[in-house]
């Protein structure tokens, strides 16, 4: 079946079996492998993308569901070479490890800021509860997203709640 | 993961839908596609057509008509969990739906899709039971009204026939002197993903007692069941703590208590009553 959409701004159009998830349709079909793939179940939230706006798992959704939509994934989020302030706030805040996860993490968090400009812990950790990550331990995805909402809101970011001593170190 | 192949229609009205389901006997609906998407990629479910209802325009209302709420085939978790009419009217749904999965899950799943499912660990179930809703169900041989206590059949089985949709759940609203509520405890922890046990109830007061009360459970059995010995009671009792407390001791009461992955019957059977007591306390609080 022909599928057309908008993704990352770009219309694109395919040929696809009814059965081709949207995940495989962006990771073969565009060639755009930022949007991972983990447990294929719908529970692990690494192939998190926007549709119309909203965050949902692109493993959950056959492409043919997203005729027509407007889609973005974690390659749409930075504005050429300016990061995008969750990607920022990942970076400053070393929310990832593996990074395996990422690509979905961002999608969320992206979307949370979207909706709620300033979240509060416990807000942040329900809004990524569909996406898991077996590296970080979580605690400083929360403080990246935390950084990402202060430069949205044009506020100074908190400081890093680690320090790094070195002294002793040879 | 693929599914096996499939033909899949994206019905354009209602009645293309209906047609499609009327022709082709091996034909599944699909709304949201949370649940029918991982069954059919895990190959528990291989329906030769998906009918896809998802872009057919006009079904993804919330209608409040003054005493009931009309919740259209399409509404979505996460509309069905913010809206103000729901929050106000029927409390316990907008709890349930706000419970359901996770962000993205209540981004494509529908209110009406989980009913239908018929999951039996479920949260959305659980509240149209208590909250004593009617589904409304259409097929090309016309439509027709079911009792949420008559439509909960068995495990993933409703009382819809294969050619039939659920086009709307009609709720009717609590009014004053009534509330609503439900809680789980998720398989995740906390309130996170489906029951291990949960509960909703609608609690009318009157004069300071407790004049109607309707209590119902999810995750405990083959399906959501309406706690009778609970509502029983609970009725004529000033809705004290203690009061609730024994009332929520007949959770079980004539229900099959079945253990799985997530829980010993003990386990489950205890759970039943602490959710029950919890769901009636937050109702008895919003009732008055
Ligand atoms: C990761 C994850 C976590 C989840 N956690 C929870 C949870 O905590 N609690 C919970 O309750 N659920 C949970 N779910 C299930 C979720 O609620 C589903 O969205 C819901 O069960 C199905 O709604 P849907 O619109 O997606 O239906 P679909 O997946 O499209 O359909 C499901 C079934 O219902 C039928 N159907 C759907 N709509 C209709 C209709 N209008 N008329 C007739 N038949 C219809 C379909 O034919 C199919 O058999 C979870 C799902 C996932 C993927
Ligand atoms: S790959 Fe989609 S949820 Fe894990
Ligand atoms: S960084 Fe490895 S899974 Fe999250």
């Amino acid at each position: 079946m022909q599928v057309t959409m908008t993704v990352n701004g770009r219309e694109v159009s395919g040929d696809v079996e009814p059965r081709t998830l949207l995940v495989h349709f962006i990771r073969e079909n565009l060639r755009l492998t930022g949007t991972h793939v983990g447990c294929e179940t719908s529970y692990c939230g690494a192939c998190t993308i926007q549709v119309d706006g909203n965050a949902v798992k692109s493993c959950t959704m056959l492409a043919v569901q997203a005729d027509g939509a407007t889609v973005k994934t974690v390659e749409g989020l930075a504005d050429g070479d300016q990061l995008h302030a969750v990607q920022e706030g990942f970076w400053e805040r070393h929310g990832l490890q593996c990074g395996y996860c990422t690509p979905g993490m961002l999608m969320s968090a992206a979307s949370l800021l979207e909706q709620n400009a300033s979240p509060s812990e416990d807000e942040i950790r329900h809004a990524i509860e569909g996406n898991l990550c077996r590296c970080t331990g979580y605690h400083n995805i929360v403080r990246s997203i935390e950084y990402a909402a202060a430069k949205l809101r044009g506020e100074e970011p908190a400081p890093p709640d680690w320090t790094l001593d070195f002294e002793g170190v040879s | 993961m693929y599914p096996r192949s499939f033909e899949y229609v994206a019905a354009a009205s209602l009645d293309e839908a209906l047609s499609a389901l009327a022709d082709n006997p091996g034909a599944k609906v699909m709304t949201g596609g949370m649940s029918l998407i991982p069954l059919m990629k895990l190959r528990l479910f291989s329906p030769s057509l998906v009918v896809d209802i998802g872009r057919v325009p006009g079904l993804d209302a919330i209608d409040d008509s003054g005493d009931q709420l009309a919740i259209g085939a399409l509404v979505r978790h996460a509309a069905t969990a913010s809206s103000d009419a729901v929050k106000s009217g029927a409390a316990a749904l907008a709890q349930a739906a706000a419970l359901t999965g996770d962000v993205q899950v209540r981004n494509r799943g529908t209110t009406c899709g989980a009913i239908a499912h018929a999951d039996i660990a479920a949260d959305q179930t659980a509240a149209v039971l208590a909250l004593g809703a009617t589904m409304v169900a259409k097929s090309t041989s016309g439509e027709r009204e079911i009792a949420a206590a008559d439509f909960f059949v068995d495990t993933l089985t409703s009382a819809l026939e294969p050619d039939e949709i659920l086009v709307e759940v009609r709720v009717p609203k609590t009014g004053a002197g009534s509330g609503s509520a439900y809680g789980k405890l998720g398989r995740r922890g906390g309130q996170s993903d489906y029951a291990v046990a949960g509960a909703a109830a609608v609690v009318t007061m009157d004069g300071g007692n407790v004049a109607a009360a309707s209590v119902a459970l999810t995750g405990v059995g083959t399906k959501p069941t309406l706690a009778a010995g609970v509502a029983e009671a609970l009725v004529g009792t000033d809705g004290s703590a203690e009061a609730v407390a024994g009332a929520a001791g007949r959770a079980t009461e004539g229900v099959t208590v079945l253990e799985d992955l997530y829980g010993s019957e003990e386990y489950k059977s205890h759970l039943a009553q602490v959710y029950a007591a919890r769901a009636i306390n937050a109702a008895i609080a919003a009732a008055t």
